[in-house]
């Protein structure tokens, strides 16, 4: 059935960019930063309420009037409709967080145009049914992320930017060259066509799988591709760390690869595949880890280890490995972008990122200190917090399909974060209250609500455990990731 | 003489041919749907007008025709016509992205109104391409970053 | 036999970024690398004796269809070429704030974030 809502998704937010970009050139004097405040953060609450509205439909819109598989189509399934409203509820947060991060950085107007141009490419990714409108939309996210992670211009965060470029460049033209190799034999770039049409073991087709993996990873941060990921993450501005760190690997990175891997090549080979690479992700994410000093660094290969986990849940292909890891996602989501934003928040205050230099914040910032411990105690996976339960559930996946060692490595892994994240609060937060940091305020208010709410979010997401509510909102969005057909069937 | 730009025989040639190179990029634009070219290219080529003032006659050359203020005007103007065209099919109720113009004046083919809404979105994408890359080759060439205080500002090269 | 200079190019633009040290070549590279995979779109689309994409007055609707290229690999390349420069600007315009900051375009002496 056709629901009229779905262009709106990459409408408004571009609409937003370039009528932030008009207004700005149009008045000259201060009050257009305010106005640019408010259009950016009541575009941002819209699409968040948009995309409650979609929730647990499933639907199909048909641009410009041509008829698939000729034309584009905008698909939404239910697995579509769950990372639509992880994406904007997390842009919705970091748009108010950055009402008064970005107060101390020049050229708002940018900021606050790829911003919005970067949850457009997103949403897009999310909900188109066509294979190239997939990779324009994923460059206009990507490209949007390389211009943000510059954002302060200092020289490590050029350098960093460079990096990801270049990393993200080369993934961009794998993808490309897979794409013409997937046309010159089909002849279509419809997704649910073409899994119609891929049946056969064609060593062409084998050949665009593993650039397509090789290209998607690069956006997933899967090793051996993360290189990337622990110099961008903590070089751009704390919200659009929680952004990268949150929602972009995931809806450009792990979203795709889901898409591609079991709607268009149902391999085994490819379930293998993932497994062995999340397997090792998670170990070496959380190792390396374990030795660094820069609170953003720490958390950018937290990301990579965490990532691992959820590769690890849609690897296995059981129902329970794939709720696990839908369940992972929405955790991971909240609570990493939750812990970058607090550390946006102790950078704000106090100027530095190093742990060595900070101690007892607890006792100047007791809601950024607060909110740090309920973000550490969720990604440890301590029991009442929503960490604890999604990876139980991986677990136990886990075990139930034979596969003692990633078991063995998922609770090391789990008990490895722990350790680190003990580190940080023993540094940054308690211990004894260094001189320096004795007139260190609290952050303003924009910032507090915006981590509060996320941190309330943690806890709450915590009943999803529960069976009534996880029949309701978690198992629809783990099938619809797993079962092709319903895919195909969508459109009539 | 004047010190600024390049020589007086560049400066001669270039205000002679200026003008047929901006029309060629007029007609690459208008032209887009029925011949080869289209919004990008003639996007381009406007760019190039613009960049070849800048090299021949310096910086303050170019600042008669178009500065940095009037590009940022035309790059969100480029893209909002783009965005409003695209639109249209949703206020007319058929969808967006549908091509309007096309389908209420017919299939003249080969005439001007031929393409239907493709010339507007060909004028949009022209007037984004051609205030973006003249953008570009401006903020590279004639400002550098600089420390002023604690905050990075942009300035002019002297 | 003609795919075999696309995939050629495409080595040596992959050659180019990952085994040059100066960023100025490393973009080149780059160009290199993108417009190959571009070449290689376009080549897909191509029938033998085909003729331009473009309808005439003259020209037969049914003739045309049998005779002329594959016009939607072209329309891929042109949306890909313009976001090829997009990322070529943004790359140049970052390798030239890297040298006012680093004084130096050699990737080997730009290593501030270890680790």
């Amino acid at each position: 059935m056709e629901i009229k809502l779905l262009p709106f998704f990459v409408i408004l937010p571009m609409l937003g960019a370039f009528v932030i970009l008009l207004l700005n050139a149009l008045i000259k004097n201060e009050a257009r930063y305010t106005i640019t405040d408010i259009l950016s953060n009541v575009i941002v609450f819209i699409l968040f309420v948009l995309s409650l509205s979609v929730w647990n439909k499933t639907g199909f819109y048909i641009v410009g009037g041509w008829r698939p598989p000729i034309g584009i189509s905008l698909i939404l399934d239910r697995f579509s409709g769950f990372l639509l409203i992880i994406v904007n509820l997390v842009a919705a947060a970091s748009a108010l967080y950055s009402v008064s991060y970005m107060s101390r950085y020049t050229a708002r107007r940018y900021y606050y145009a790829l911003f919005l141009l970067m949850i457009a490419g997103m949403n897009g990714v999310l909900l188109t049914g066509d294979m190239f409108n997939l990779f324009v939309f994923m460059e206009i996210a990507t490209i949007s992320s390389y211009a943000l992670v510059a954002f302060g211009t200092e020289a490590e965060e050029l350098e960093a930017s460079f990096k990801y470029m270049v990393m993200g460049n080369l993934a961009g033209a794998f993808i490309l060259f897979g794409l013409g190799l997937i046309y010159s034999r089909y002849g279509l770039l419809h997704i649910a066509q073409l899994s119609s049409l891929i049946v056969e073991r064609d060593p062409l087709v084998k050949f665009a799988f593993f650039l397509f993996l090789a290209g998607f990873s690069v956006k997933a941060a899967i090793i051996p591709f993360h290189a990337w990921l622990p110099d961008a993450h903590p070089s751009a501005p704390a919200p659009i760390s929680a952004m990268l760190s949150g929602v972009l690997i995931k809806a450009l990175g792990v979203y795709v690869l889901v898409r591609i891997f079991f709607v268009l090549f149902p391999e085994p080979l490819v379930r293998t595949l993932f497994l062995h690479l999340a397997g090792i992700s998670l170990l070496a994410g959380v190792l390396l880890a374990l030795g660094q000093m820069d609170m953003k660094r720490l958390f950018a290969y937290h990301s990579i280890s965490q990532v691992g986990y959820i590769m690890l849940g849609f690897g296995l292909g059981t129902p329970l490995g794939v709720t696990g890891a839908v369940y992972h996602l929405l955790n991971h989501s909240l609570f990493k972008s939750l812990l970058f934003l607090n550390s946006g928040a102790v950078y704000y205050r106090t100027g530095t990122r190093d742990l060595e230099k900070l101690g007892g914040l607890n006792q100047v910032m007791p809601f950024t200190g607060a909110s740090t411990l309920i973000g550490s105690f969720s990604i440890a996976g301590l029991p009442p917090f929503n960490g604890f339960f999604s990876k139980f559930i991986i677990i136990l996946a886990c075990w139930q399909s034979g596969h003692p060692w990633f078991t063995l490595i998922a609770v090391l892994g789990s008990v490895l974060t722990l350790a680190s994240f003990l580190k940080v609060e023993k540094f940054a937060f308690f211990g004894p209250l260094r001189q320096e940091w004795k007139d260190v305020k609290e952050v303003p208010v924009f910032m507090i609500s915006s981590m509060v709410f996320l941190a309330l979010l943690c806890i709450a997401t915590s009943l999803l455990f529960l069976p009534g509510l996880r029949e309701k909102i978690l198992l629809p969005a783990a099938e619809a990731a797993l079962n092709a057909e319903a895919y195909r069937s969508i459109l009539p | 003489m004047d010190k600024k730009g390049l020589s007086e025989i560049t400066k001669s040639i270039t205000d002679l041919i200026m003008p047929f190179v901006f029309m060629f990029g007029l007609y690459l634009l208008f032209f887009g749907h029925l011949s080869p070219g289209g919004g990008f290219a003639a996007g381009v080529i406007l760019a190039g007008v613009f960049i070849l003032i800048t090299l021949a006659f310096g910086k303050g050359g170019v600042e008669i025709y178009i500065n940095r203020e009037r590009s940022h005007l035309f790059e969100a103007a480029g893209a909002l016509l783009f965005l409003f065209v695209a639109c249209s099919g949703i206020f007319t109720g058929k969808g967006f992205f549908t091509n309007v113009l096309h389908q209420e004046f017919g299939s003249r083919y080969f005439r001007f109104l031929s393409g239907g809404n493709i010339v507007l979105y060909n004028i949009g994408i022209a007037l984004k391409v051609m205030a973006g890359l003249f953008m570009v080759f401006f903020i590279l060439s004639v400002t550098r970053v600089v420390l002023e205080g604690t905050k990075l500002k942009m300035r002019r090269r002297k | 036999m003609i795919y075999f200079f696309v995939f050629l190019l495409f080595a040596i633009g992959l050659y180019g970024v990952c085994c040059k040290r100066n960023i100025v070549k490393m973009i080149v590279g780059f160009t290199l690398l993108d417009y190959s995979v571009f070449l290689f779109l376009i080549m897909i689309g191509y029938r033998k004796d085909g003729q331009a994409p473009i309808l005439d007055r003259k020209s037969l609707l049914d003739v045309f269809v049998k005779q002329s290229v594959d016009p939607l690999p072209q329309a891929l390349v042109l949306t890909a070429i313009v976001i090829g420069l997009a990322v070529t600007a943004l790359m140049v315009a970052l390798a030239v704030r890297i040298y006012e900051r680093y004084g130096t375009f050699d990737i080997t002496n730009i290593k501030k974030l270890k680790g």
